[in-house]
């Protein structure tokens, strides 16, 4: 039988607004514990939560970008449950008011669009972190003691649920990886992964292929890479495929993935059944956008990665395309004029490989440098690129050693290489085919680097067939 | 000799600007009073040595934070804690120069009508140290009543600020939801606690309101006023429609000498030139107090989530973390907050959420809807405040349902948002009985102007007979 695997996602951004959700604390990656706080974040008797506005703009606007309906009217509410990191006993969150629902990603991919369905996106504060000390390998339980740090409790997170309308682990994680891009444009998150301000939990079944049923699932959670998830998921897929050949059932559990652990471990069953005890939070009244925000947020949206995805498409093949949308490349692609192909395998390989930030990249002079790219020596192109990102870099400084390409320069030097190596010319003639480099690269020493590859491979071929 | 016993807080005011008395002169003066009587009655859970400001002293009931003078709510699980922040009304009061004089007695996190729920003793009233004060704001009410501060904060969340001063003949405002900023206020049941003044005269009540209310940035619920509050000067009722609720003045519990008092009350009303008319509020008084009982337990069992031991107040530290909280939260709360906090979990779980939360919360915007309709025929609605007089000490405490019976008449404007004045209005069997006075919303104006006339009519003497 083969199996269809059946996978949606949830994932959580933390906005980047400069302060907290509902005080005035800072946000901000890498404080000293336990710095930025204050009563309310620390939920001192008395508090009361007062929302950041930003936050509910940049929410909307993410919402647009799903493809969401905006509520005319989103509803806060309290989502009960005691832990240590959970300093008010609630946490505020969205429940059945949430402030953008029933959107559709557009996941572009070799065969065509696959729409995502989004479940909703909602506002919520992020909780404190915990770190247990001492035994319990990293929980709570078994652990000697547990130190909080509340600079992150309060931090405004943004959680999108996806319907289960993914197919493989590999869409899985280009969808991810897209989600990410457009979070990133639209200037609302970092989602760096490192930081944790992008996390993502996913839940997988299986069914058996041109079947509509949805199996029993389970929920991958602590991922914090694209290649992690792509792993876990895959391993995920294959352990049920298993469990069912083998005549037995998926139990729902929620598994704690570890990298390069053969098997997920289940986490307590337990924290399964909670029962939050929702209730709409009474120190907030409830969000009712204007109709002008909305509209004004969704002017500011622009192209969506996607769409640019599909439009490169048309001018590269689909991977150049959509590896240049998501490494955030396309801009400083579009920017460089010159053959789209050759502009299009340097920004994505060359300057990326030089580790340069393509924001900073004058795209005129690279493309003056990628037009030149076969006429002057490799070295010099390596060096130029290096520079590109220079503010003042100037693509002719580079160009002025030329490449040697002439026949009549190069003949010579070969001709002197060959003689020198009777014994591999011989070994050559002898069906040593694989010897052909070992000449290329003596000529191009000989030469100082500045032969043109193309043309010495050709007349060493040449030459060397001839007798 | 300065008689706290009788001075109101406008007569206080006028001594300090008349250069009579020094505003430290006055503060002592409390203080003498506070430390002759309050060891009898236990008024005040903290008195301050000193204060600052330049004003006159004010009692803040414990539920208000006040920055580095303790604050407990009057529970043992805050025992010790000190604020590191005021409560919006608490800055609002020193911004006017008010100087705190001490905290006052509750009801544990203001749950309960007798103040006997206290972690620190029961407050005692002061026309009868052998009775019960009211509650929860029994310790501000006792302490106006006594002449121990010359007005005080209270908070009242279902009757939490009439009861009491009715039962300690002093006037007391619940005031519109959303005009008192709850910031600092520690929280019972959020979409109910307003803090409210305590007073001896309505003028006092309408000053000290005008000082306390207004938006706050800090709680998004409040408003601005939509008209400044008047001082009440008029003597005469003439022009105002007086209603008289049928089920709020003839609810089984009521007294016959508080019906009496009550009954006379609007009597004056009419001859005070009010046109006064009967009217029927059936469903806000027969489903109000149960409607309450699910909606702030509910909403408390979420606010009182915070006393965990983990960052602040009592923490009794066993073996993991599940032990701690069960044994903190054990030790730390009384028995009412965990009665309450059971029901609310209850009411809130899975399954049953729609069936009691849910379903009081649509009874409420019923209840908001037959008051506005009765509201529309009439400005001001009148009933006794509470069914009883104050009850002796322990004569309720066996039964927590005839306890919460005694903020019946009490609970079902707050539930609809609306304003409640208690005034007093005559003794039954030598004890006060209060005049609840009911106006829809913003309407405190109109309540302090009927208020007034009333009190000036009565000439009611505030001052318990056997402190005089």
């Amino acid at each position: 039988m083969t199996w269809e695997p059946v996978i949606g996602c949830e994932i959580h951004v933390h906005l980047k607004t400069q302060t907290k959700m509902f005080c005035r604390c800072a946000t901000g990656f890498g404080a000293p514990e336990n710095s930025s706080t204050c009563p309310v974040c620390l939920a001192h008797p008395g508090v009361l939560p007062v929302p950041n506005e930003r936050a509910i703009e940049w929410t909307i606007k993410l919402g647009l970008a799903l493809g969401c309906d905006i509520a005319p009217r989103a509803v806060f509410h309290r989502k009960n449950y005691f832990y240590p990191d959970n300093p008010k006993g609630y946490q505020i969150s969205q429940y059945d008011e949430p402030l953008c629902m029933s959107g559709s990603f557009l996941l572009p991919g070799v065969g065509g669009d696959t729409e995502i369905g989004i479940v909703r996106a909602h506002l919520e504060e992020d909780a404190a972190k915990n770190v247990h000390m001492g035994g319990g390998e990293g929980r709570i339980h078994g652990a000697d003691r547990t130190l909080v740090d509340f600079n992150r409790a309060g931090m405004p997170l943004v959680e999108i649920v996806t319907q289960p309308h993914l197919r493989s682990s590999e869409q899985t994680k280009r969808f991810l990886q897209l989600l990410r891009q457009t979070v990133r444009e639209l200037g609302i998150s970092d989602a760096e992964m490192q930081e944790g301000s992008m996390r993502f939990d996913v839940n997988v079944s299986v069914r058996p292929e041109g079947s509509d049923e949805l199996r029993t699932r389970t929920e991958l959670k602590n991922i914090n890479s694209f290649n992690f998830a792509a792993q876990g998921i895959e391993r995920e897929i294959q352990r049920q495929i298993a469990i069912y050949e083998g005549g037995g059932e998926v139990v729902q559990e929620t598994l704690h993935f570890v990298p390069g652990q053969e098997h997920a471990a289940p986490l307590r069953s337990k924290e399964e059944a909670q029962d939050y005890r929702y209730l709409p939070e009474p120190d907030l009244v409830p969000i009712e956008p204007p109709a002008e925000m909305v509209e004004q947020a969704r002017a500011e949206l622009g192209e969506l990665p996607s769409a640019r995805i599909r439009r490169l498409e048309t001018e590269l093949d689909f991977g150049l395309a959509e590896g240049l949308v998501t490494s955030g490349r396309d801009g400083l692609y579009e920017r460089t004029p010159g053959d789209r192909r050759a502009v299009a395998n340097v920004v994505m390989n060359e300057l990326a490989a030089a580790g340069l930030d393509p924001t900073e990249v004058n795209g005129e002079e690279l493309g003056k440098l990628v037009e030149a790219r076969d006429r002057i020596p490799r070295e010099a192109f390596m060096k130029a690129l290096g520079a590109s990102g220079d503010g003042d870099f100037k693509a002719e400084d580079y160009l002025g050693e030329a490449v040697i390409a002439d026949e009549s320069e190069l003949d010579p030097v070969i001709e002197r290489i060959l003689a020198a190596n009777d014994e591999n010319v011989a070994a050559y003639r002898a069906g040593k085919q694989g010897l052909l480099g070992f000449f290329v690269g003596q000529v191009m020493k000989e030469t100082g680097g500045k032969a043109d590859p193309k043309v010495v491979n050709t007349r060493l071929r040449e030459l060397l067939d001839r007798s | 000799m300065i008689d706290t016993l009788r001075l109101t807080a406008k007569e206080a005011n006028a001594l300090l600007t008349g250069g009579e008395l020094s505003s430290d002169e006055l503060f002592a003066a409390y203080r003498a009073a506070i430390d002759e009587r309050d060891p009898d009655l236990n008024c005040f859970l903290h008195v301050c040595d000193e204060s600052p400001g330049a004003g006159i002293p004010i009692a803040l009931k414990d539920v208000i934070g006040t920055k580095g003078i303790p604050t407990t709510a009057g529970s043992k699980i805050l025992e010790g804690y000190l604020p590191v922040y005021d409560a919006t009304v608490t800055e609002r009061c020193q911004a006017r120069g008010l100087r705190t004089i001490g905290k006052t007695n509750m009801d544990e996190f203001a749950m309960g009508s007798s103040t006997e729920n206290s972690a620190f003793g029961p407050t005692r009233n002061p026309w009868d140290p052998s009775r019960v004060p009211g509650g929860s704001s029994g310790g501000s009410t006792a302490a106006v009543a006594a002449g121990l501060a010359p007005w005080a904060l209270g908070s009242d969340t279902g009757g939490s600020v009439k009861q009491p001063a009715a039962l300690c003949g002093v006037v007391g405002l619940r005031p519109t939801y959303g005009t008192v900023s709850r910031y600092g206020i520690i929280a019972f049941a959020s979409s109910l606690d307003q803090v409210g003044p305590v007073t001896k005269t309505v003028a006092d009540c309408a000053f000290l309101y005008s000082v306390i209310a207004g938006r706050d940035p800090c709680d998004t619920t409040t408003v601005d006023l939509p008209h400044p509050v008047e001082i009440p000067e008029a003597e005469d009722l003439r022009g105002l429609r007086v209603g008289v609720p049928r089920e709020l003045n003839e609810a089984e519990g009521i007294e016959p000498g508080v019906t009496e008092s009550v009954q006379a009350a609007i009597e004056l009303c009419r001859e005070l030139g009010a046109e006064v008319g009967e009217c029927e509020l059936p469903r806000s008084v027969e489903y109000g107090l149960p409607c309450y009982y699910l909606i702030a337990p509910s909403e408390a069992s979420s606010n009182l989530a915070r006393y965990d031991g983990v960052r602040f107040g009592l923490r009794v530290s066993p073996d993991g973390i599940r032990a701690m909280y069960e044994e903190t939260r054990d030790e730390g709360f009384g028995d009412e907050p965990k009665r309450r906090i059971m029901l609310g979990t209850y009411a809130l779980s899975a399954g049953y959420y729609e069936a009691y939360y849910g379903q009081a919360q649509k009874v409420r915007t019923v209840i908001r809807q037959e008051f506005a309709a009765a509201l529309e025929r009439f400005d001001v609605l009148v009933s006794p405040t509470s069914p009883t007089v104050a009850f002796p000490l322990g004569a309720k405490t066996e039964n927590p349902l005839a306890m919460y019976l005694s903020d019946v008449l009490a609970i079902p404007p707050n539930m609809a948002g609306l304003p409640g004045l208690s005034i007093p209005c005559g003794l039954s069997e030598g004890l006060p009985v209060g005049l609840q006075l009911i106006g829809p919303q913003f309407s405190e104006n109109v309540l302090f102007r009927a208020g007034h006339a009333l009190e000036q009519a009565l000439a009611f003497d505030v001052v318990p007979p056997r402190l005089a």
